[in-house]
C-alpha cells in the first residue's frame, strides 16, 4: 500500500482532508488499520538499525514482532509512537499521521525500559497517565486497571519500593488504562515469572476478544505463537518475513501409526495427501486448504476399511524452528 | 492542559524527593546565622570606637546584599540541580517514554517542566529573600528602598539558571548539565567582579570582561540590580569613588533595555531548548 493509498483510508485527518462531503464519502469505508508504517529508516552513525521496514497491524489484529537481539524491534516500536524521529518512511496510527501527537491518543505503550516516577504511588501513576491521555476514566475504572494486574494491594505503595517484575505489572496498567485502541507491548514479560507470563498471555487474549489491536514485542516465541494472529520477523532491520502463522509454517502434517493395511487403504492415504512410510508409521502432508475435516474423515475411511488405527499426531513446525530457519537463512520466504 | 499537568507532577517531584526539606533547613540555617550576626552588629566595638546606628545600617546594607548572594547560590544551586535530572534523567532512566508516547507535545512538557521550576524556583528566592529581608529589619532597622524589585530581580536571576540548566540538560548528561550551569553562574559573577575592578582602576578592557559576561548570561547582571534595590543608596556615597570595585555594592539600578535583553534570552534559550529536545531520540 502506498502512501496516497493509505491516505484515502477512513479516519486519515490530515489537515488538507477536512471538508464536510469528503468525510461522508470517507464514513462507509472500513476503518483505518490500527498501524500503518511504510519504509522506515534509521541509521545510528554508520550503523543501520532498521531498513526499509513496512507492515500493518489490522483493527482487532495481534502482530507479533520477532527477531534476534539488535534487529531494530524496538527501534521501529519507538519510531511508530515518535519516539524516535525515523530518517525516511511514514507511519500513521489509527488512522493518523504520527507527527500528530493525537495519532496517540488511543494508545497504550509498555517499553522495554518501563520506569515509571519512584515518588508516586502506583495509583498516582496511573492518575497522570489518564490526564496525560485526556480520557475521563473512573476511580473506579483505574482500580480494576491495577487489579487486573496483580496491583490492587499495592495502590497508595510508591513505585520506587516496587520489584523490577511489580513495575512491569505497572507498566502494563499504564498501558491498558486509557482505553486504548491500540497496545503495543515491548517485552512484556522480560522480569515476570512464569505465572506473571501466563496473566499477561491473558490479558492479551482478552485484549483481542474485545478487539484491541496490539503489537508484541517479545523473545519468546511459544507465547508469540499462542496469541498472535500474525508474525514480522525481522533480522539487521529489514522484515525477514511475515504473514500469519499458517502461512509462515507451511503445510502441516498427520503420522499415523497403523496395522492390517491393504491397497485401497493406502490409496485412500493417498487421496488424503502426499504420502510417505517408514515402518508402520505413515506421514500424510495435508493441503494448505485443509478445514479440519480431512483427518477425521481419514481415520473413519481407514477404520472403515478394516484397518487398525495405534496412533494419530499432528506434526507441526513450530514458529521457533520455522525462525531459526528464516534466521539462518535456510530458506527465504520474502 | 499538558503543561499545568507536568508542572504539577514537577513540583510534586520537588516536594517529594526532599529537595524543599534540605533547601529549607539550609535556609533556616542562614536565616539563624544571620540574625545572630546582625544582632550582635548594633553596639559592636570596633577599634575607631562604638559603631553608631547609622554605621550600622550601612554595614548591614552591604551584608545583606553578601548573605543575599549565599540564597541567591543555594536557589541557583537548588534549581540548576533539580532542572538537570528533569529531562535528561528521565530520558535516561527510561521515565520519559512512556510520558512521550502519549498524545502530548514535546513542548508542552518542555513547557510543564519549565514552569515547575520557575514555581519552585521563584518561590524559594522570593520566600527565603523576604525572610532575610524581615531578619535584617528585625534586628538592625534596615528596610531596603526597593525590596519588591529586588527579591523580582533574584527570582529572575534564578529563571534564567534554571533555563539554561534545561537546555543543557537536553544535549548533555543530567549531573554534567548541573555542574556546567552552575559554573557558568560562578564564572559570570566573577567576571562581574573583575569587570568592576577594571571600572574603578578606569581600565575599559577590564570592565568590558563584565560588560559581555553580564550579555552572555545575566544572571550576574540581574544579581547587580537586585543589590541596587536591597543596598542603602547613602552606602554608596559613604564608600566613596572606587567602590566599584566592591563585589557587594552596585553602581546603578537595571536600565529597562538589559531586562528586555534578560527576557529575550530566556525566550531564545527556551527555544533553543524546545528545538533541540523535540528533535531527540528518546
Amino acid at each position: 500500500m502506498t502512501f496516497a493509498d493509505a491516505a484515502t483510508v477512513r479516519g486519515v485527518t490530515s489537515d488538507t482532508a477536512a471538508a464536510g462531503s469528503a468525510a461522508d464519502a470517507l464514513a462507509g469505508l472500513p476503518p483505518s488499520p490500527a498501524v500503518w508504517c511504510s519504509g522506515l529508516r534509521k541509521r545510528y552513525g554508520r550503523q543501520t538499525a532498521v531498513d526499509d521496514v513496512s507492515f500493518t497491524v489490522a483493527r482487532g489484529e495481534v502482530l507479533g514482532l520477532l527477531g534476534p537481539n539488535g534487529a531494530g524491534k524496538t527501534s521501529v516500536i519507538k519510531m511508530l509512537l515518535g519516539l524516535v524521529r525515523p530518517d525516511a518512511g511514514e507511519v500513521l496510527l489509527l488512522g493518523r499521521r504520527s507527527s500528530d501527537p493525537r495519532s496517540r491518543s488511543a494508545v497504550g505503550y509498555l517499553p522495554e525500559l518501563f520506569r515509571y516516577q519512584p515518588w508516586l504511588t502506583a495509583a498516582e501513576v496511573l492518575d497522570l497517565h489518564v490526564r496525560l491521555a485526556r480520557v475521563p476514566v473512573g476511580a473506579s475504572e483505574r482500580r480494576e486497571c491495577l487489579a487486573l494486574v496483580g496491583l490492587a494491594d499495592r495502590a497508595d505503595d510508591r513505585v520506587g519500593g516496587f520489584s523490577k517484575g511489580m513495575q512491569q505489572r505497572l507498566g502494563l496498567a499504564v498501558a491498558l488504562v486509557a482505553r486504548p485502541e491500540l497496545v503495543v507491548l515491548d517485552e512484556p514479560t522480560s522480569a515476570l515469572d512464569p505465572l506473571g507470563r501466563v496473566d499477561v498471555r491473558d490479558i492479551v487474549l482478552s485484549l483481542k476478544s474485545r478487539g484491541m489491536a496490539v503489537l508484541l514485542n517479545s523473545h519468546l516465541i511459544g507465547e508469540v505463537e499462542r496469541v498472535c494472529d500474525r508474525v514480522v520477523i525481522l533480522d539487521k532491520g529489514r522484515v525477514a518475513a511475515s504473514g500469519t502463522l499458517a502461512e509462515l509454517l507451511g503445510q502441516r502434517e498427520v503420522r499415523l501409526r497403523l496395522g492390517d493395511l491393504d491397497g485401497h487403504a493406502e490409496d485412500r492415504l493417498r487421496a488424503a495427501g502426499s504420502l510417505t512410510r517408514s515402518g508402520d508409521w505413515f506421514t500424510v502432508a495435508l493441503p494448505a486448504d485443509d478445514d479440519g475435516v480431512t483427518v477425521p474423515d481419514l481415520v473413519r475411511d481407514l477404520v472403515g476399511l478394516g484397518v487398525r488405527v495405534h496412533a494419530v499426531e499432528p506434526v507441526r513446525i513450530s514458529l521457533e524452528e520455522r525462525l531459526l530457519g528464516i534466521l539462518r537463512h535456510e530458506e527465504s520466504v520474502r | 492542559m499538558t503543561a499545568l499537568t507536568v508542572a504539577g507532577l514537577t513540583l510534586r517531584e520537588a516536594a517529594r524527593r526532599r529537595v524543599v526539606w534540605a533547601l529549607l533547613a539550609l535556609t533556616v540555617v542562614l536565616l539563624a546565622l544571620s540574625a545572630w550576626g546582625f544582632s550582635k552588629l548594633v553596639g559592636l566595638d570596633t577599634e575607631l570606637g562604638t559603631m553608631t546606628s547609622g554605621e550600622a545600617r550601612l554595614v548591614a546594607s552591604l551584608l545583606l546584599n553578601l548573605i543575599m548572594f549565599g540564597m541567591s547560590l543555594i536557589a541557583a544551586i537548588g534549581t540548576a540541580f533539580l532542572a538537570g535530572p528533569t529531562l535528561a534523567g528521565e530520558v535516561e532512566s527510561g521515565q520519559a517514554l512512556a510520558i512521550l508516547a502519549r498524545p502530548v507535545r514535546r513542548s508542552s512538557v518542555l513547557l510543564g517542566k519549565w514552569l515547575g521550576l520557575v514555581g519552585f524556583g521563584c518561590g524559594y528566592a522570593v520566600l527565603a529573600g523576604l525572610a532575610q529581608l524581615l531578619v535584617v529589619r528585625v534586628t538592625v532597622g534596615y528596610w531596603p528602598p526597593a525590596p519588591a524589585a529586588g527579591l523580582a530581580l533574584l527570582a529572575a536571576e534564578t529563571v534564567v539558571l534554571l533555563t539554561l540548566a534545561l537546555l543543557l540538560s537536553s544535549v548533555v548528561s543530567p549531573m554534567a548539565s548541573g555542574i556546567i550551569a552552575v559554573g557558568l553562574f560562578g564564572a559570570t559573577w566573577v567576571a562581574g567582579v573583575v569587570g568592576g575592578i577594571g571600572g574603578a582602576l578606569g581600565n575599559e578592557g577590564v570592565e568590558r570582561v563584565g560588560t559581555v559576561s553580564r550579555i552572555l548570561l545575566p544572571t550576574d547582571g540581574l544579581w547587580r540590580g537586585a543589590m541596587n534595590a536591597f543596598q542603602d543608596p547613602i552606602s554608596l556615597v559613604q564608600m566613596g569613588p572606587g567602590e566599584g570595585g566592591f563585589p557587594f555594592l552596585s553602581e546603578a539600578p537595571l536600565t529597562p533595555a538589559y531586562l528586555a535583553w534578560a527576557a529575550v534570552w530566556i525566550a531564545v534559550i527556551w527555544g533553543l531548548t524546545a528545538l533541540s529536545f523535540s528533535r531527540r531520540d528518546v
